[in-house]
């Protein structure tokens, strides 16, 4: 926004002119300004699309003619579905008629809790490096973006004690994403259970983003929600882009205490009002029929972890091995480069398209992110080609 | 890991044991061994191209075959099954529940060669009630292959 030179500029709000800018944005004009012959490994989306039988859904929604306004919360008969599967394949028991919003992708209902808690002044824990719009949005809703690092020597998990370290008394609450996005790191049960006595000690809400939740592909820990005392003061949120790769359907939910949720459907109700019910029938037949296909794809990324750890290993950057969501994080500190010094050259020299780590927070200096939602064959070539450009460094 | 070994080899007979190994995160010589184990044990039987028909060599012509039979008193229907699977002219062969008995997926060089095995082979075999005899105009899939090229949708290149 610095470039905006028109006198409207003063018009805009002052808050939301001091919003730093994604810098994924700039990343993404200068991949956009290269020839065809470029590898993406920058795409934080499913590479498969989405399984027949949820766009064949689609269209029989469309034929018959359910193309109407649903009830705010979402129909009840998807929120249904939800907790349903919740309760199946989490263990969270949650009422679809109260505990349950259906939202324009997880990044409303993250945006909808957010709004609905922050008091201005009041603090939110994160961690980075994280999802890009996390800072942004406790920014915008008044509050103090509070960040604990997370460490490569941890593998990227989010440690306890640093938690309670930025604990003060304007901590309102603390917001996690595990699978993360960008570094796939996970959190284990005794890191869960430390969080959850933290959180319970300082009376403070926990929002779990669980959007890569499904593809986690070792050492599959219970929600945070699940642990003792957590259900009454966690938000669980999640959606279909990940999973059932749909993406572009923009469905997700949050669920937990009715007194959240109905906050949080106060903000929906009079911003959004209600999520495509196009979209919301596609979730339905995702959650009724789409498990098999999204074991098949979680396979998929697996395998295609393995291939793509083991070659940029080989290639020469470091890079643990994560147990979830569709990226890595290896450390090209060692290049004497820095992340977009790296990003940029890789990208002009041998066409691979990877995001700087500082995309995703400060802390993300010294790393890339590189999305492995893309085909066997092009990781090899990436691979191969990453392993060229650090051999002519 | 036999399990994962087939899947991935029935997805792609051509992926070498290398791949699967990277796949996987196992040595290669794990695989290679399990892989020569799958094949001396008959549980890999072999490995074959999937060709779009209007490829098949020299243009060859298909039928599905649908065959009604009377089963034997000791053979039940693995006797004539068996017998009938033997002519080169089949390329499939399955025991079907409903109205018939046996799908045949026949192969022959002309439309004449088919109706020729179909009556003078087919039919006349002991034990055949009735045949009856579709000929393949066009395939759109198979082997969980879909043959014709869809348009390829280009997503962002970057997003967050």
């Amino acid at each position: 926004m610095k470039d905006l030179k028109s006198p409207l500029r003063d018009k805009i709000a002052t808050h939301i002119l001091n919003l730093p800018k994604s810098g994924i944005r700039d990343f993404f004009e200068l991949v956009n300004s290269m020839d065809d012959n470029v590898i993406s490994l920058g795409i934080g989306e499913p590479d498969f699309v989405t399984p027949w039988n949820i766009r064949e859904a689609t269209i029989y929604s469309m034929e018959k003619g359910h193309t109407s306004y649903t009830s705010n919360l979402g129909t009840l008969s998807l929120r249904k579905e939800i907790c349903r599967y919740l309760d199946n394949d989490y263990g969270l028991n949650f009422n679809p008629v109260n505990e349950c919003i259906v939202t324009v992708g997880v990044s409303e209902a993250l945006d909808l809790i957010i709004r609905a808690l922050v008091n201005p002044g009041d603090e939110i824990i994160y961690h980075e490096p994280c999802y890009v719009s996390y800072a942004a949005e406790i920014s915008m809703a008044g509050g103090i973006p509070v960040p604990v690092i997370t460490r490569e020597e941890n593998d990227f998990a989010l440690d306890p004690d640093d938690v309670e370290k930025a604990i003060t008394p304007k901590t309102k609450a603390i917001l996690l994403n595990f699978p993360c996005n960008p570094t796939g790191a996970t959190l284990s049960v005794e890191q869960k259970e430390k969080i959850a006595e933290i959180a319970i000690k300082n009376d403070i809400v926990v929002i779990t983003d669980e959007i890569y939740s499904e593809l986690t592909y070792e050492d599959v820990t219970p929600s945070i929600a699940t642990l003792p005392g957590m259900k009454e003061r966690t938000v669980f949120l999640h959606g279909f882009s990940k999973a059932y790769a749909m993406t572009g359907f923009r469905i997700g939910y949050g669920c937990g205490p009715s007194e959240l949720i109905d906050a949080m459907m106060n903000i929906h109700q009079y911003t959004m009002l209600c999520a495509s019910i196009i979209a919301q029938e596609a979730a339905e037949e995702a959650l009724k029929n789409g498990k098999k296909e999204m074991i098949m794809m979680r396979t998929e990324y697996h395998e295609r972890r393995n291939v793509i750890v083991k070659g940029l290993n080989e290639a020469g950057l470091h890079c643990y091995k994560p147990k979830g969501s569709f990226y890595v994080f290896p450390r090209i500190a060692d290049t004497g480069l820095s992340s977009n010094e790296f990003a940029t050259r890789l990208l002009k020299e041998q066409n691979v398209a990877v995001v700087p780590g500082t995309a995703f927070g400060s802390c993300g200096e010294g790393f890339v992110r590189c999305a492995y939602a893309a085909s066997m064959g092009d990781l090899h070539e990436a691979v191969k080609r990453i392993k060229k450009f650090i051999d002519s460094l | 890991m036999e399990k994962d070994i087939l899947r991935l080899l029935s997805e792609n007979g051509r992926i070498t044991a290398a791949e699967i190994a990277e796949r996987l995160d196992k040595s290669e010589d794990k695989i290679k061994n399990i892989i020569e184990k799958l094949e001396s044990e008959g549980i890999i039987k072999g490995y074959k191209a999937i060709i779009g028909e209007s490829d098949l060599p020299g243009n060859m012509v298909r039928a599905i075959i649908e065959v009604r039979i009377r089963p034997e008193r000791d053979g039940g229907f693995n006797h004539i099954a068996e017998r009938i699977g033997k002519f080169n002219e089949v390329v499939s062969l399955y025991l079907v529940s409903g109205g018939y008995d046996l799908q045949l997926e026949v192969q022959g060089d002309t439309l004449q060669d088919v109706a020729e095995f179909v009556s003078s082979k087919l039919a006349t075999i002991d034990g055949v009630i009735s045949t009856a005899t579709h000929f393949l105009l066009k395939k759109y899939k198979e082997s969980g292959l879909i043959l014709h090229n869809e348009e390829e949708y280009e997503r962002l290149k970057v997003t967050p």
